[in-house]
């Protein structure tokens, strides 16, 4: 039950014009109970054992009776999740980290990939087999929009080095690699506004 | 067992997993006979919702057998062929209790706004998807139905989701007999809503989408109107106001959700950018083609943050809008009556069977709206 400082009855006027059928609220009273009269209990369901990391939001004093166990937050990408999870549903510190780790958690996983053996096979993964049957043109466009993206950004990080000492030469060498990973999925998405 | 694993946006393969297990007394684990990509998927798949982490399993729409139950479950035995509704829901908090199955309080830590999903990322609960050759169904004795002797996998497998939501946003459209009823999207969802708009009495239904072939399609499934609204108009709210007696629409449903088309600021900011919670196109259209104290009814999804949308129109228009993730148990027994009736025949908007091998094709598929794709069935090695 809800503790009221002031009890309505003792306000003059309360509810003289109630109107208990005026629900625009869904499902339609009808079709409801009016259990929020009696205030917000429930007999909860056993809880599931907490055995791996949950991150809950802080809207809500516990976890649920029973939650999902995929991916518990790891690595850098976990680190990131967990800051975000000190903010409330209703800050953008808490959903925008959360992209920025999904982004993370991306290359993570392609290293993961790498450290068993696998090199993710990009072209199986993206579906371009089927693009190749139903839709080649645009697929050879958007390739090729991005190999000319890449050759770019690969000139344009590698111009005027010459002049350079070598030590230099080297640290920009692996930025650009660093960069040709990312802009792969930044570019795709990019030209995917191409079939829209 | 083999599953599907998300990688990274539009990146994602089929991968040997470890078995689901029991890990709450009311659990069940399914064995998997059919699975469905869904226009919900795509946001997830365009790496547009916020918590989605690699290596998840998707999938939210599948039927299966019954192989393994929790000491707790009396509802089901092992053997029994179930369809799952796509919400985990307890039954017991306050939501589930008014019939909110889509609400529920207890299946979901990690966003108060949002119920557990399968397969929805860690936004929807963390759980992993029917995109797979097993799954874990928690709260056994509530959600999972046992499909009625006769019906068909195909038409069990869309009551889990797409049908039952056409129809929820048919009834929250607040649809009254001979309402003109505007429908934004001619997908699996739009076209359910479209055909369920006649089951509450509208007297003229109206679809717009920009896919031909899909218009073609719910044209004559629903039947209704429909129209594309890249080349049958130059703008979509005056086509409809110059329909209704320069009225507007009494009622209109968004069917689309945040991949809309149409709009190059709201397709910017809002799915390239990812600055607003998805491209709130269909929305925007929605509650300017709608008549003053009209209904708009958003079953289409979005992000948990913020969108572009004409809310003094809300205002000064004096509109209802009302949405929500659906239901699906509340209409459970209502939709098997129209499907064993053939009042709704779902699987007809099947067009493509599709190897779980060959996961990532079904996903490019299904999102570039190849090979005049509806609705793409996955089909599991253990199940063929
Ligand atoms: N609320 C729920 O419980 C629930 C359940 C299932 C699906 N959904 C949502 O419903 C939406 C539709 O699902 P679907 O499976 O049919 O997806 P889909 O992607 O197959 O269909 C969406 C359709 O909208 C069209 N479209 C794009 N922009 C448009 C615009 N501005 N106006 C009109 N049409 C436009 C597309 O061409 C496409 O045909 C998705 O957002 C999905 O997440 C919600
Ligand atoms: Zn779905
Ligand atoms: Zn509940």
């Amino acid at each position: 039950m809800q503790k009221h400082v002031i009890d309505p009855k003792s306000v003059p006027g309360w509810g003289v014009d109630a109107d208990p059928e005026n629900d625009p609220t869904y499902p339609m009273k009808p079709h409801r109970s009016d259990l929020e009269e009696q205030g917000y209990n429930w007999e909860r369901p056993t809880q599931q054992p907490i055995d791996v990391e949950i991150l809950h939001s802080n809207e809500r004093p516990n976890v649920t009776s029973v939650f999902g166990t995929a991916s518990p937050p790891q690595g850098l990408s976990g680190m990131i999740r967990r800051w975000a999870f000190r903010w409330s549903e209703n800050e953008y510190n808490h959903w925008l980290p959360l992209i920025l780790a999904d982004r993370v958690n991306v290359v993570e996983g392609v290293i993961e990939d790498i450290a068993h053996g696998k090199f993710p096979n990009i072209w199986k993964e993206k579906g371009y087999n089927a693009s190749w049957k139903h839709d080649r043109t645009s697929l050879i466009l958007r390739l090729s929009a991005f190999a000319a993206v890449t050759a770019g950004l690969v000139l344009w990080m590698t111009s005027g080095d010459d002049s350079k000492g070598s030590r230099k030469k080297k640290k920009n060498k692996k930025k650009a690699r660093y960069y040709d990973e990312n802009e792969y999925y930044a570019d795709d998405r990019y030209y995917d506004e191409n079939q829209y | 067992m083999l599953a599907m694993d998300y990688r990274g946006p539009k990146r994602v393969r089929a991968t040997q997993k470890p078995m689901p297990e029991i890990k709450h007394p009311e659990d069940a684990i399914v064995r998997v006979t059919r699975s469905c990509i869904c226009g919900s998927d795509l946001h997830l798949y365009n790496g547009n919702v916020p918590d989605t982490r690699v290596g998840t399993t998707f999938g939210h729409e599948f039927v299966g057998e019954v192989v393994e139950i929790g000491a707790e479950v009396t509802k089901l035995k092992v053997g029994d062929q179930v369809l799952v509704p796509f919400n985990i829901s307890c039954g017991r908090c306050h939501f589930c209790q008014q019939g909110l199955y889509g609400n529920c309080h207890e299946s979901n830590p990690m966003a108060t706004a949002v119920g557990g999903i399968y397969g929805y990322s860690h936004t929807a609960g963390g759980y992993h998807g029917g995109q797979a050759e097993y799954v874990r169904v928690p709260y056994a004795n509530l959600n999972p139905t046992v499909i009625p002797p006769g019906m068909d996998l195909d038409d069990a497998v869309l009551l889990t989701d797409v049908v039952p939501t056409g129809y929820q946003a048919a009834e929250m459209a607040g649809i009254q007999p001979g309402n003109t009823v505007v429908v934004f999207g001619a997908g699996p969802v739009g076209i359910m809503a479209a055909k369920s708009a006649w089951l509450f009495g509208a007297g003229r239904v109206i679809v717009l989408d920009k896919e031909d072939y899909r218009l073609e399609f719910v044209r004559n499934y629903a039947p209704c109107e429909a129209y594309n609204f890249e080349k049958d108009m130059e703008d979509p709210v005056l086509f409809i106001k110059k329909q209704t007696d320069w009225m507007g629409a009494d009622c209109v449903i968004d069917a689309v959700g945040a991949e809309a088309a149409g709009d190059v600021l709201q397709t910017i900011t809002g799915r390239k950018l990812l600055v607003q919670a998805g491209s709130a196109t269909a929305v925007h259209w929605a509650i300017n083609s709608v008549k003053k104290g009209g209904v708009v009814s958003i079953v289409g999804v979005y992000g948990p943050t913020d969108n572009l949308v004409p809310i003094g129109n809300v205002l000064n228009k004096g509109l209802t809008i009302r949405g929500n993730q659906t239901a699906v148990k509340r209409h459970l027994p209502r939709l098997i009556e129209h499907v064993m009736n053939g009042v709704i025949k779902p699987k007809e908007i099947i067009t493509h069977r599709i190897p779980l091998e060959d996961i990532a094709d079904g996903y490019r598929i299904f999102s570039d709206k190849l090979d005049n794709c509806i609705k793409p069935v996955l089909m599991m090695p253990t199940a063929r």
